[in-house]
């Protein structure tokens, strides 16, 4: 089928496209805590404006925002109150954990910091650092643009890419006979 | 104008009956006016504030039982993360106390460097603080104005100490290094810059109604309330309570120094705003006094105390660098902390930062309690918001300038 | 008037007082039953008129004997002269029970609050002793010395939100 094309139209791919609006427009809510809310507010300011990245709306409310930044340590008591608001946002949603303490737990090896966040919600991109510089944290923006441009879909069908791979069958409890190497599923416990 | 207390009393029918008409609201751990993560829950009468109960530890890591573990150099990594406004500050007052409890005193060099990055700290402390003051109060372009001087402090100590942020600046009886020619020239640079930044700030926000209005007369506190509950730093002095530990009890070299203690008598937000601004002026004074009359010699105290590690070049090139370098690092050999206790206290930007420490007649202390002046100030805001409008708490929680890294350590 | 002085024209009414200096700094020592009416003799009358910090230190572990496990530590200011003093008092177990200085200074009110958050020392008065620092469920009283420094298991006690839940 011969179609006269004029010039200005572009043939691609509605992920592509989809992606491409995702990625330039990502509204970040800072769920900033501790030091590395500093180097945030930082980054936001005026040497190293992170509106030169699209990223510079920040929106205090959940609702409105699809890129969680947690920057600073997350105690027992707050951890309640991260994984609420992380199940506010509405898809798509991201989730950047900026430094030592928000991913791993840092020098706080103590009773009352979650020994990194990435143990109770998802995280796609970490920082390194205590605090990372504000460099830091535009590369990681940067490198979650090109996340989404290559992996995003219009459906959202990469946030469930793990759940589709269904784990392997359990073994029936009474074994199954004949296949030499399986042992048999210890018994079912019995109810009380 | 607030409503007096007794007119809030005399609304309410039966004392411990809710009121249909009184309802409760929660403000935080995560909204946008409250920069750190504090939670207030509030009892509302239409829009005024009828009482207010403030819920912290949102960020409380366990510093103190970390105080215990580690050693009396390691713990300065943890102070940094205290006060983040100012972690220089934080080093001077951990080391101080530290350095009281076993009896050393460093050399003078080290002493003017150390006033040196306090004063730069204070300096971006009141930045950020009277920055984010304006912020919520609904004047962006002056956060902007207040950061930018912030990211070349951000430089210095960089220059300094390596570490832009957390800088991790001092140690037991020493400086974690020396100054360079180009740090002095860049701290020389800043004293030049610094006022043109100050006469902004003034223009800008000195007479602007907007601010002047939601400032006035919001969040008053009295002298005697003020002692009583405990209260220093910039928020007693805006309150007429004419007290500076730089002053009362000098430490370091700050008797060197031609100052002033800056005081109002309003006790109102805009008070506290003009004294942190003037302190400013007052810090820059006493950073170009130090810069210029900064001393020779060495930095840290001599090897010979067996307290600070020698020089790398004479641990490489002489077998007694290379012995007292090892003896320092051995647990059993370095230096012994007497089993005593002390309180020091010194003026951090905020107010009295105090350390209570316990030694133990080793290396690590026993018990390293901070008294943070955010800790003490958090607990004046039901007082100090009561009767006020919702819109008043953002304005009162500026210039408090709560940080909770310190607020719950 | 020097502190030194001062402690031993407070000793007539105070017999169990007794003090210590290092490095400059008198520390008071005095029983737990006469602690508040210290405080009380310090605050009227000799001008203590600033409660900077109450804190606690556990002496289960410590080289030296102590003759409690508990030490309590108030360090009070006088604004006017700027002499610092503090105030030491022991308490044993299981009578973890100290008069709140809440009458006499309202900053009394969080520290106390911390205290027993922190070593779970009772203070007889308080107006509102509850957890400050750690959420309400919390079992333990961290600061002691036989808590451990990573805690048991508080922190590996949430609910794991998987992205496809989410």
């Amino acid at each position: 089928m011969a179609l006269e094309m004029p010039d200005n139209v572009l043939i691609t791919k509605l992920d592509a496209i989809a992606n491409w609006c995702r990625k330039y427009s990502l509204w970040p809510m800072p769920f900033a805590t501790a030091c590395c809310g500093i180097e945030l507010m930082a980054t936001g300011a005026s040497r190293n404006d992170i509106a030169r990245f699209g990223a510079e709306v920040f929106r205090f409310s959940p609702r409105q925002a699809d890129l969680m930044i947690v920057a600073g340590r997350v105690p027992i008591k707050m951890m309640p109150v991260l994984q609420r608001i992380w199940l506010q946002m509405h898809e798509p949603k991201w989730c950047i954990s900026m430094g030592a303490c928000a991913s791993t737990g840092g020098v706080f090896d103590t009773y009352a910091v979650v020994q990194g966040i990435d143990r109770f919600i998802p995280v796609d991109i970490y920082v390194p650092g205590c605090p990372p510089r504000p460099e830091q944290l535009i590369q990681a923006i940067v490198d979650l643009q090109e996340k989404i441009q290559r992996e995003g879909t219009v459906m959202g069908r990469e946030f469930e890419a793990p759940e589709r791979q269904k784990p392997p069958l359990a073994l029936r409890p009474e074994g199954r006979a004949g296949l030499p190497g399986l042992i048999a599923a210890p018994p079912p416990e019995q109810q009380p | 104008m607030p409503l007096e207390r007794s007119q809030l009393a005399e609304s309410s029918a039966e004392p411990g009956q809710p009121q249909p008409y009184l309802w409760r609201m929660n403000f935080g751990p995560q909204h946008p006016a409250m920069h750190t993560t504090l939670r207030l829950i509030l009892t509302l009468d239409g829009e005024r504030i009828v009482d207010a109960v403030p819920d912290i530890g949102y960020l409380h890591c366990g510093f103190e039982k970390l105080g215990e573990s580690l050693d009396y150099n390691q713990y300065v990594v943890v102070t940094d993360r205290m006060n983040y406004l100012s972690s220089p500050a934080n080093n001077v007052a951990w080391h101080e106390a530290v350095e009281r409890l076993l009896g050393i005193q460093p050399p003078r060099r080290c002493q003017y460097l150390r006033v040196i990055a306090a004063e730069l700290a204070r300096i971006s402390d009141h930045l950020l603080c009277i920055g984010a003051m304006g912020l919520d109060t609904g004047a962006y372009t002056h956060f902007m104005y207040a950061f930018n001087p912030r990211e070349r402090i951000y430089d210095i100590f960089e220059a300094l100490c390596g570490a832009r942020f957390t800088t991790s600046y001092t140690r037991v009886g020493g400086l974690c290094r020396d100054a360079s020619p180009k740090a002095i020239q860049m701290i020389r640079d800043f004293c030049r810059d610094f006022p043109k930044v100050l006469r902004d700030i003034h223009l800008l926000m000195d007479r602007n109604r907007i601010f002047v209005d939601r400032t006035k007369g919001i969040g008053v506190l009295s002298k005697e309330e003020a002692i009583n509950r405990g209260c220093s730093g910039p928020v007693a002095r805006a309150s007429g309570v004419t007290r500076d530990l730089r002053k009362d009890e000098p430490y370091l070299c700050y008797r060197d120094f031609d100052f002033q203690v800056c005081c109002a008598t309003e006790g109102d937000c805009f008070a506290r705003y003009r004294v942190r601004l003037a302190e400013m002026e007052e810090s820059l004074k006493i950073i170009q006094q130090a810069i210029e009359n900064l001393p020779s010699g060495p930095v840290n105290l001599d090897p010979g105390y067996r307290i600070v590690l020698p020089e790398k070049q004479a641990v490489y090139q002489t077998i007694e660098g290379l012995i007292t370098h090892f003896e320092i690092l051995m647990p059993n050999r370095g230096f012994r902390a007497p089993c005593e206790e002390i309180y020091v206290a010194t003026e951090a930007p905020n107010g009295e930062l105090g350390f209570y420490i316990v030694g133990q007649g080793n290396y690590v202390a026993y018990r390293a309690r901070c008294r943070p002046p955010s800790f003490i100030h958090y607990g004046l805001m039901p007082h100090l918001i009561r009767g006020h409008m919702i819109s008043d708490i953002v304005a009162v929680l500026g210039s408090l300038n709560i940080i909770a890294g310190e607020l719950d350590r | 008037m020097e502190l030194q002085g001062l402690i031993e024209s407070l000793q007539r009414d105070f017999p169990s007082l007794s003090w210590s200096e290092f490095r400059g700094q008198v520390r008071a020592w005095v029983s737990r039953d006469r602690l508040f009416p210290l405080l009380k003799t310090l605050k009227e009358q000799h001008g203590f008129d600033m409660l900077a910090d109450i804190t606690c230190v556990d002496y289960l572990y410590y080289q030296e004997k102590k003759p409690a496990r508990f030490g309590l530590v108030y360090v009070l200011t006088n604004t006017q002269t700027n002499q610092r003093l503090v105030v030491r008092t022991f308490l044993d177990e299981p009578d973890l029970v100290a008069p709140s200085a809440t009458p006499l200074w309202e900053a009394a009110n969080w520290l106390e609050r911390e205290v027993w958050d922190m070593f779970g020392i009772r203070f007889a008065g308080h107006p509102d002793l509850r957890r400050i620092l750690l959420p309400e469920d919390f079992a333990s009283h961290p600061l002691r010395k036989d808590y451990p420094l990573q805690g048991l298991g508080e922190r590996n006690n949430f609910p794991i939100i998987r992205r496809a839940e989410s």
